[in-house]
């Protein structure tokens, strides 16, 4: 029976992004998470103008993803074949708070439309799939920490149940002052040798505190 | 309208685009222009509202107003209160 690998993951935390364990870019002169995101986006050349209307915490996905997907392990997939299964603590508390900040004076009251459609943790998802055309199954949860037993049981069960070959799965959170994702890519095309990386709860626990 | 670039750049985070790369005629919305979306709009509603104090009553005339920088800067200067 076929069973999902893990084909890389992509940790972002402290000014640095890791691609399978080894850090690829580090901008420890970045003075915040905005900085940080920016430069990040300059060194990958991604040149989508969409990035800059983004809120932080999409900003934080979508780099991670672009990490994931620049070899395009989807390219021999459709669109509805590969899911996006998501999940943090914070939600989208940050953006939320912005937003509130936003209406709460009366006397300086100017909801910006641009700010609040990003107070839902899975337009983050709609980000990465609008940006990579993918239309599989898509969820986001809420837990206090990553939950690695919850996500490879959810989303083995997805693929056993023929609804994806390929998903992306994760944790991508956002506090004020501090972020972090950890982002995957599993398929069922890895070849079942020492190297695979077996898309189960332990092994996921193992790549999440690589860089702990 | 130099001011009016400055304030669309400011509020719908065009960043890395500066005020001389907007043609006073361009189309702000569609292919042709700066690709402007339907979020973009509100934006510049709200833009409209706080800045110059200026409310459309009829969101249907945003598609006019909206057209360039020429146009909404000619609306703003009729409409500024």
């Amino acid at each position: 029976m076929k069973q999902l690998k893990i084909k890389t993951y992509c940790h972002i935390k402290n000014h640095q992004i890791y691609v399978d364990g080894q850090v690829v870019f580090s901008a420890p002169e970045a003075d915040s998470m905005k900085k940080f995101l920016k430069l990040a986006f300059k060194h990958i050349k991604s040149g989508y103008a969409k990035f800059y209307k983004m809120d932080e915490i999409s900003k934080l996905g979508f780099i991670a993803a672009e990490m994931l997907l620049k070899n395009k392990p989807y390219s021999d997939l459709r669109p509805e074949e590969v899911g996006v299964v998501l999940s943090n603590a914070q939600s989208t508390l940050v953006t939320d708070k912005l937003f509130q900040e936003s209406i709460q004076n009366n006397a300086d009251f100017y909801p910006s439309p641009s700010v609040f459609v990003y107070t839902l943790p899975n337009i983050m998802i709609g980000e990465i799939c609008i940006r990579y055309e993918l239309r599989g199954e898509q969820a986001f949860y809420i837990f206090e920490n990553f939950s690695a037993n919850f996500m490879a049981n959810y989303i083995n069960h997805l693929f056993l149940s023929h609804k994806l070959k390929a998903c992306i799965g994760g944790w991508v959170d956002q506090s004020p002052g501090n972020y972090e994702a950890f982002l995957y890519w599993a398929d069922d095309k890895i070849a079942d040798d020492q190297t695979s990386i077996r898309h189960t709860g332990n092994e996921l626990e193992r790549l999440y505190n690589l860089t702990a | 309208m130099q001011k009016l670039k400055e304030q669309i750049i400011e509020q719908l985070n065009l960043e890395d685009m500066e005020p001389e790369d907007i043609g006073e005629n361009d189309p702000l919305f569609g292919d042709e222009g700066l690709g402007l979306d339907s979020i973009d709009a509100l934006e510049l509603i709200v833009l409209l509202e706080k800045e110059y104090s200026i409310k459309i009553e009829n969101p249907k005339d945003g598609q006019k107003i909206f057209y360039s920088i020429h146009t909404m800067a000619e609306f703003i200067q009729d409409h500024k209160k």
